[in-house]
């Protein structure tokens, strides 16, 4: 009799695979910067209500649109400037963050652990579950993400939370078909024949013995994932249905901003510069993620 | 070529299908009874209420209700807009050309410059030529396309004052729409300075809505055109003494141009989701912006039609590629 399972996620044991990746990894240069972007990103974020000279709801009125510290009539009492209620933009950006990356974080989290079990499922079953699965997908993919998330918040009303629910289901059919299609390469091999003779149950064998093995792709798509969920909330924000305000989500803020474009150029200015640059590194990560982990799907360079 | 027209409908039909079931549910989990959403009251007559409730076939099983949506649905009937009366099919057909043309414009700008901006860097390889662009694409890949708008209304209509900020064309004319693509009928309307003013007003909406499929054609052109410069026949050619410029766009560029295609179908869907903010930031009547407004307005029969109007394209515009590729690529055709 096997000794039972034991509760800890499985750690395959590869000749010391952080390191052999972490040096591809740190090969690539772009890669690097945005890591230490996003690092930074995040520590900015878990401590807005610390850094923040202001608080991101606070106004004041007698400061309406200044411009920010290096324009003409600027000053350093608001280093990027305060919008059109008297707030701090630079206090909203990093309260923003805190917003922006919780999205990320929750609607990858809840599109990829569901997506993975779905995708694995309809490996090991291919015949009834798996085709039943798949067509599912197909008719989730028959609308581009940001219009099924505009459906789904039509229906469920706008909000943050929604927007993550919204985000969540619609980047799933991505993770469902790349682990599906991994793990029915990875069945056809002979360690899975072996693990399977060996005895190994069918839960066994999905977590244990396949799935390890399907997770290079996995990763470089969470990366890309998280990526297009801050796009996608920012959009849902834009439009209303995201985010509302008060909230200092990047998007939300974008879409107050419109009347100024004539005026305040900082107040449209400062949250799209700070969209591109997450979204720009966490594109530049997956990039080098996946070139690290996966060098066969290497670009040519 | 049939067999496999059949075994693609026989995926399609299924997912056209699930897209019906998927509007139709649309209707049926709004939070809050439909008929008061419909009828936009809270406290109306019960006498009237059970009548709303019959005559919206709401009485009947969910599945019987689900029959008669799809008969009607095969009837071209998508129900009527609860703002305008009008029938959901009809504001589409009305509204359909300004994102078709806006489209077109946009896929135009994105193939001349995603190519050219995909040549030059495969051949300038290495160079800081290849990287900037490469840069560039990646950059542009990672634009929120609405913030991009904004700016360059800001820089180019509001500071510089070159186009219009909004619109399709200038009040002043009043075009009859024949194709409904203003282009084409502002030239035959033959009215003097009309087709300089809708081309003006085109321009900045197509360049938003072009720059991510024109990142993504530049990326993919490079790398076929660097799969393809490497193959033996490339050399052939120049060692034949054929030009450097003639071997790449002759002969290197026509190879290259198959996963493109592939590509730019797939741009498609990514076209229509990025036509709702473009056409919300720039106020360009079309469908995007149409679909907008009815959530704004809860218009829901509009909000189910346009969703499936949307998906039902894309579906059948993916369906026409795959078919085009089975013509062009007699081994996808008889694969598996």
């Amino acid at each position: 009799m096997n000794t039972p399972l034991q509760a800890t996620l499985p750690t395959p044991d590869f000749p010391s695979p952080l390191a052999e990746f972490w040096r591809g990894f740190a090969r690539n240069r772009g890669a690097s910067a945005a890591l230490a972007f996003m690092l930074l990103l995040a520590l900015a974020a878990l401590f807005a209500p610390w850094i923040a000279p202001y608080s991101p709801i606070e106004q004041y009125r007698d400061a309406l649109l200044t411009p920010p510290a290096w324009a003409e009539g600027g000053s350093w009492r608001f280093i990027l400037g305060s919008d059109e209620l008297g707030r701090d933009i630079l206090s909203r950006l990093l309260h923003g963050a805190r917003i922006s990356l919780w999205i990320g974080v929750v609607s990858v989290l809840c599109s990829m652990i569901p997506g993975v079990v779905l995708g694995l499922l309809a490996a090991f079953y291919p015949t009834r579950l798996g085709i039943l699965i798949m067509r599912l997908m197909d008719i989730m993919m028959a609308l581009p993400s940001l219009l099924l998330a505009v459906a789904i918040v039509a229906v469920l009303g706008p909000g943050l939370g929604n927007t993550m629910i919204a985000l969540a289901i619609v980047s799933l059919p991505s993770y469902v078909r790349l682990t599906r299609a991994s793990a029915m390469t990875e069945l056809t091999r002979d360690y899975v024949v072996a693990s399977r003779l060996a005895g190994a149950g069918t839960l066994r064998l999905m977590f244990n013995t396949v799935l390890p093995n399907c997770m290079a792709p996995i990763i470089v798509q969470a990366t890309l994932g998280f990526s297009s969920a801050i796009l996608d909330a920012a959009a849902l924000g834009f439009l209303g249905l995201g985010a509302q305000p008060p909230l200092p989500e990047w998007g939300t803020m974008l879409a107050a901003a419109r009347d100024y474009l004539e005026s305040a150029w900082w107040v449209v200015t400062m949250p799209g510069l700070t969209i591109v640059l997450t979204v720009l590194a966490l594109n530049l990560m997956g990039d080098g993620l996946r070139d690290a982990l996966d060098p066969r799907l290497k670009q040519n360079d | 070529m049939i067999q496999f027209l059949l075994k693609r409908l026989g995926v399609v039909i299924p997912t056209f299908l699930g897209i019906t079931v998927l509007a139709f549910a649309l209707i049926h989990v709004i939070p809050g009874d439909p008929v008061l959403v419909m009828l936009g009251e809270r406290n109306i007559d019960p006498t009237y209420y059970r009548e709303a409730m019959h005559r919206l076939g709401l009485d009947l099983p969910l599945w019987q209700q689900y029959l008669h949506y799809l008969g009607n649905l095969l009837q071209g009937d998508l129900g009527t807009s609860i703002k305008t009366n009008i029938p959901v099919l009809q504001e589409f057909l009305a509204l359909f050309p300004a994102t078709l043309e806006l489209s077109l414009a946009a896929m135009g700008f994105a193939l001349v410059f995603g190519l050219a901006a995909g040549i030059v860097a495969a051949v300038k390889r290495g160079t800081v030529v290849d990287h900037t662009v490469m840069g560039a694409a990646l950059t542009g890949y990672s634009m929120p396309i609405f913030w991009w708008g904004l700016i360059l209304i800001m820089v180019v209509s509001v500071h510089l004052g070159l186009t219009p900020v909004s619109g399709r064309i200038d009040i002043e004319y009043d075009i009859a729409p024949i194709t409904g693509l203003m282009l084409i009928d502002t030239l035959i309307s033959g009215e003097p300075g009309a087709f300089v003013s809708a081309l003006e007003h085109l321009i900045l909406p197509a360049i938003v809505l072009g720059t991510i499929p024109l990142a993504v054609i530049a990326r993919m052109t490079r790398s076929a055109m660097l799969e393809v410069l490497r193959e033996d026949y490339i050399r052939t050619a120049r060692a034949k003494g054929l030009s450097r410029s003639r071997v790449i766009l002759k002969h290197a560029l026509r190879n290259a141009l198959m996963p493109v295609v592939t590509v730019i179908g797939l741009q498609v869907g990514t076209m229509l989701a990025g036509a709702v903010l473009t056409e919300t930031i720039f106020s360009w009547p079309g469908i995007g912006k149409w679909l907008i407004d009815a959530i704004g307005a809860r218009d829901y029969p509009v909000v189910q039609g346009g969703i499936l109007l949307i998906a039902s394209m894309i579906i059948l515009v993916n369906l026409l590629v795959d078919l085009l590729y089975g013509v062009i690529n007699p081994r996808i055709r008889h694969a598996r």
